[in-house]
């Protein structure tokens, strides 16, 4: 590895376990970092990790900031807001959101939420910061590969913004682009430039995922130190570990899908389109099947969804060990849960489609399939819930999040098990009762789970706290209003309330749920608003938050708490520490914790 | 480089990504030939023989797996100018094999056959295509070799980099075939 060799040439011969108490790694950084290489084009996995993470917080603003937009037209679908004129223009004519630009918003809330928040951000960030850390190496296997992953999902990120500002707007089919409506671009004018800006923006993502992913894989399985078996690893690297072979393994096969669209789009191709009727026109295209798409699309989109919550599981694992201070409750049974929840997540992406016309027999297995999911989903919970069983639980905001993470995950998996049964799915889907069901079990979880992550790795990505009592605000305010946006969308979606329509009150069964509209979007409102504050927490923590005095402020046993408080590029000032024991010694002989590093006593065994 | 051997590798980090990549391109792939079959089995599918020129692709294809697999030899054997003269061959003959591919797309589109024609014909075009921009990107990282082995100030002695690109140019081979036979038979 010429970049270790690069890293390491200079290296002073110092004990691995002396490593904590090295207070400043800068010293022993030798080579000149000039601006643009340390903070803008950075191979160092660390800054790289920050860039993912304030770039995931940007768009989380605008993708939530847009659902605070729709929900404010389905709440007062009659009332105008001129304020709103003056930032969407002609978008919200006399105050009130165009259906185009409803549309648009909801799209593109679904699209930059799911691939660049939780997707980007929540595993991009803490891939990169925590496999490098927590497996003892200097760097990712590429760092160069690991830059360019970065700068993908910048490029892709430029485009899509790009999107939002043309003058007939952004993609507007929904964040499953599901041809014809993609395909056409004179079916709306959100399939125009939109989609094409759309098509090549997740291009770019694909790219970049991609490229993180294989390092992710390459650097667990490669460059983990002299004594870290797989087995000895923190359950944050096998969840990174699995998700990173998901995503390698489905994203090609979306990209696939694009091309093929990209084609009918552009060169007059009819892979997904055939006797089709436009504005009166009837279209030569013929031969195609639509439904190609969602199976191709689907390929990903269900792993997708494992894709976002896996990371989330896995650090919600570590946090809830270290803060109940006992050992995690069966963690083989944990790494087992996590492979057969990879596996099942290309077994069952055609639950996405029953109503399609999907074969009956054929949806039974798909049926089969999607139920077992809820085998290894209790296993997880189980455990999570006997590791803080009667344990010291230290309610740091981290803690908290995750505790919440259990709440969502257990209370948005049991209505999977509904909308997993095909004959149920006849009445529910597309329905509010499906809006609730993924916002809970992925969105708030996957959110929370992230929470967790950031609340308590902040210390190591900045040397300094977050603000506990702001973090209680943020929590507390999040649960609640989380539980009460998105439960009674189950009763409107169980009453057959359809998703993605732009107003309600025309309907004489769905008039009912006017003042519930009104109360969930109220809700939103104070829910988005304590995100903010989380922002400015966030942010004013990075520069004024309180300063770290200890490498290992949380008393947590795995390899990045035995870096400096501002590890310099390539992480250990002196050598990479060795490890043998594996990462959950808590509350053991006595001893509130034993870190990896220490050796084994002589009547010890390993776990 | 104490601290490098502290670290236990098996395989080299580089090789071990390019084996996930060519797992993930190899899913791409799969991705096309899965929606090619699904299609097939679908009413109004036309029928049609191959161009023949992919069959002397096929045979530039093989011959310049045999190349660079003569080049990361002589490249062992520190025979640089062999090594120059054999990278050069390999890529050259990744660029005639691009060119027959395009040959047989204008025969295709000669017989009636265009990109918007059948479906059928589209598949080939757009799964043929992609696997010719895995090629081109194959020579593209053959001509950096290329011009790295001129460099006079720097000379490089890992084998690392040559077979890294030897075993993704084996591999864009053996995709080439799987397609090429998969193609023939799925009519």
């Amino acid at each position: 590895m010429s970049n270790e060799a690069t890293l390491h040439s200079h290296h002073e011969v110092t004990h691995g376990a002396a490593a904590h108490d090295h207070g400043n790694g800068h010293d022993e950084h030798h080579h000149e970092d000039s601006f643009i290489s340390k903070y803008v084009f950075s191979m160092d996995h660390k800054m790289i990790a920050k860039q993912f993470l304030i770039t995931g917080i940007i768009w989380a603003i605008v993708g939530a900031g847009f659902s605070v937009l729709f929900r404010l037209q389905l709440a007062f679908p009659d009332s105008t807001f001129p304020f709103l004129e003056s930032i969407l223009g002609h978008w919200a004519k006399g105050g009130r959101i165009t259906p185009e630009a409803y549309y648009a918003l909801v799209t593109m809330h679904g699209t930059i939420l799911v691939f660049f928040v939780l997707t980007a951000g929540l595993s991009g960030t803490f891939s990169n910061l925590l496999i490098p850390l927590q497996v003892g190496a200097r760097d990712m296997a590429s760092p160069f590969m690991n830059m360019l992953s970065y700068w993908f999902f910048f490029m892709a990120s430029v485009v899509m913004t790009c999107s939002l500002f043309v003058q007939t707007g952004p993609a507007s089919g929904g964040w499953t682009s599901y041809p014809p409506l993609s395909a056409l671009g004179d079916a709306s004018i959100g399939s125009k430039i939109g989609m094409d800006l759309w098509l090549t923006s997740m291009a770019l993502f694909v790219v970049s995922q991609l490229l993180g992913g294989l390092n992710y894989i390459s650097t667990i399985l490669n460059m983990r130190t002299k004594g870290m078996s797989m087995t000895k690893l923190p359950l944050t690297i096998w969840a990174f570990f699995f998700t990173a072979v998901l995503g390698v393994l489905s994203f090609p096969v979306l990209l696939s899908g694009f091309i093929l669209l990209l084609f009918d789009r552009h060169a007059g191709t009819s892979f997904y389109l055939s006797e089709l009727f436009v504005a009166g026109k009837a279209l030569s295209n013929e031969g195609g099947s639509a439904i190609l798409y969602q199976h191709l699309f689907w390929f990903l989109g269900h792993p997708e969804v494992y894709i976002i919550i896996l990371p989330a599981m896995g650090m919600v694992s570590e946090v809830l060990a270290i803060n109940s201070r006992k050992p995690i409750f069966g963690y083989l049974a944990m790494i087992g849960s996590l492979f057969a929840i990879a596996i099942l997540a290309f077994l069952v992406w055609a639950h996405h489609m029953f109503v399609t016309g999907l074969n009956p027999f054929l949806g039974a297995f798909f049926v089969l399939l999607t139920l077992l999911i809820a085998v290894p989903s209790a296993i997880k919970v189980f455990n999570w819930l006997t590791t803080i069983w009667k344990g010291s639980i230290r309610f740091t905001p981290g803690a908290l999040f995750s505790i919440g993470f259990v709440s969502t995950f257990i209370s948005g998996g049991l209505t999977g098990i509904w909308l997993g049964n095909s004959s149920i799915d006849i009445h529910l889907h597309d329905t509010y009762f499906v809006i609730a069901h993924f916002h809970i079990v992925m969105g708030v979880s996957a959110f929370f789970g992230m929470f967790a992550g950031i609340y308590h790795w902040f210390p190591k990505l900045y040397g300094r706290y977050l603000n506990g009592t702001l973090g209680y605000i943020h929590f507390w305010i999040t649960l609640v209003g989380a539980y009460c946006i998105f439960w009674p969308m189950h009763y409107e979606g169980m009453a057959g309330m359809p998703r993605r329509y732009y107003d309600y009150s025309n309907w004489e069964s769905f008039k009912q749920f006017a003042e519930l509209n009104k109360f969930i979007s109220i809700v939103v409102f104070i829910v988005f608003a304590t995100q903010l504050l989380f922002v400015f927490n966030f942010f004013y923590s990075i520069f004024k938050g309180r300063k770290l005095t200890t490498t290992n402020p949380w008393d947590a046993t795995t390899l990045e708490w035995t870096t400096p408080i501002h590890p310099g590029h390539g992480n250990w000032p002196g050598e990479i520490p060795e490890v043998h024991r594996w990462a959950y010694d808590y509350s053991k002989d006595g001893k509130d914790f034993i870190p990896q590093t220490v050796p084994l006593g002589p009547d010890e065994t390993a776990h | 480089m104490q601290a490098m051997s502290v670290q236990r590798k098996k395989i080299h980090p580089h090789k071990y990504s390019l084996w996930i990549a060519m797992g993930s391109i190899t899913m791409m792939f799969i991705g096309f030939t899965s929606a090619y079959v699904v299609k097939r089995a679908q009413a109004n599918w036309q029928v049609f023989d191959l161009p023949h020129i992919f069959w002397i692709s096929t045979a530039v294809i093989l011959i310049s797996s045999g190349t660079i697999q003569l080049a990361v030899k002589q490249f062992k054997q520190r025979n640089m100018q062999r090594y120059k003269q054999l990278i050069t061959l390999t890529a050259a003959l990744g660029v005639v094999f691009a060119a027959c591919q395009c040959l047989g797309f204008s025969q295709l589109s000669q017989r009636g056959l265009p990109l918007s024609g059948p479906v059928s014909a589209s598949f080939i075009y757009v799964i043929v295509g992609m696997h010719m921009l895995h090629v081109l990107g194959g020579v593209v990282a053959l001509l950096i070799m290329f011009a790295r082995a001129y460099r006079t100030r720097v000379r490089v002695y890992s084998a690392v980099p040559i077979e890294v690109a030897s075993l993704y140019w084996h591999f864009v081979d053996v995709l080439w075939i799987y397609l090429l036979v998969f193609l023939s038979i799925a009519r």
